[in-house]
């Protein structure tokens, strides 16, 4: 899967929880979920139950923690669609 | 002394902001309690002027109380000392049915939506002792790690 079709996909997943509008025009690689975005730990979770339908994986709780930015995101994802 | 006892002696909440007198029941899949409202609680006086209505925002801690945290501790009942987590209120959408009146007998229900990460989101009602809806709504909250 192409990187830039994840990150695609990831910004249509975000976009609702987004509260730095501003942040979000610069969506891309280095965006990091909570300090970028503003996105609350709470809703973060719901980005994490939404990745998981969107690109059909499972994420696990070491995943979650080290799901920062849009990179992390990208790799987990890529690397769960491998071992599936 | 019983499991449900147990979970509400493990509240954070004590008086006069704990909502939940009875659990009548909990299950991994949702709990139900029971709340009566005081009729002589403080804010009786103010909302509304000349007119006791229980308000909303109360009518929501008490099924996020009996709903969701109660369901919570349940949930974490096997993991780490309890004590080393905090509850936070992430989220709540609720409609309104009916008033609720100084005196009042109510009695919660909740259906687990998901636990995952620490964040627990339910589905909670809330019934008046006639079996009527009062309100209903989803409410999620997180467990947090004392810092």
């Amino acid at each position: 899967m192409e990187t830039n079709k994840i990150i695609e996909r990831l910004k249509t997943i975000v976009k609702p929880y987004v509260q730095n509008e501003q942040a979000f025009q610069d969506f891309g690689q280095d965006t990091d979920f909570i300090k970028d975005l503003e996105i609350n730990s709470a809703n973060l979770v719901d980005i994490v139950l939404d990745v998981e339908d969107e690109f059909d994986i499972a994420i696990d709780n070491d995943s979650m923690d080290n799901m920062m930015t849009v990179q992390d995101a990208v790799q987990i994802i890529k690397a769960k669609k491998q071992e599936a | 002394m019983n499991q449900n006892t147990q979970i509400i002696n493990s509240l954070p909440y004590a008086e006069p902001f704990l909502f939940v007198d009875e659990l009548e029941e909990v299950t991994e899949n949702g709990t139900s309690g029971t709340y009566t409202f005081r009729a002589d609680a403080d804010f009786y006086s103010g909302h509304f002027k000349d007119n006791p209505v229980t308000p909303g925002v109360i009518l929501t801690e008490c099924m996020a109380q009996i709903g969701v945290v109660c369901l919570g501790i349940f949930l974490m009942k096997d993991q780490e000392n309890l004590s080393n987590y905090q509850v936070a209120l992430s989220s709540t959408e609720v409609d309104f049915f009916l008033p609720v009146f100084p005196g009042e007998k109510v009695t919660v229900t909740s259906e687990k939506v998901y636990f995952r990460f620490q964040k627990l989101k339910c589905k909670v009602r809330m019934h008046n002792a006639e079996g009527k809806l009062i309100c209903r709504g989803e409410i999620s909250g997180m467990l947090r790690r004392h810092e």
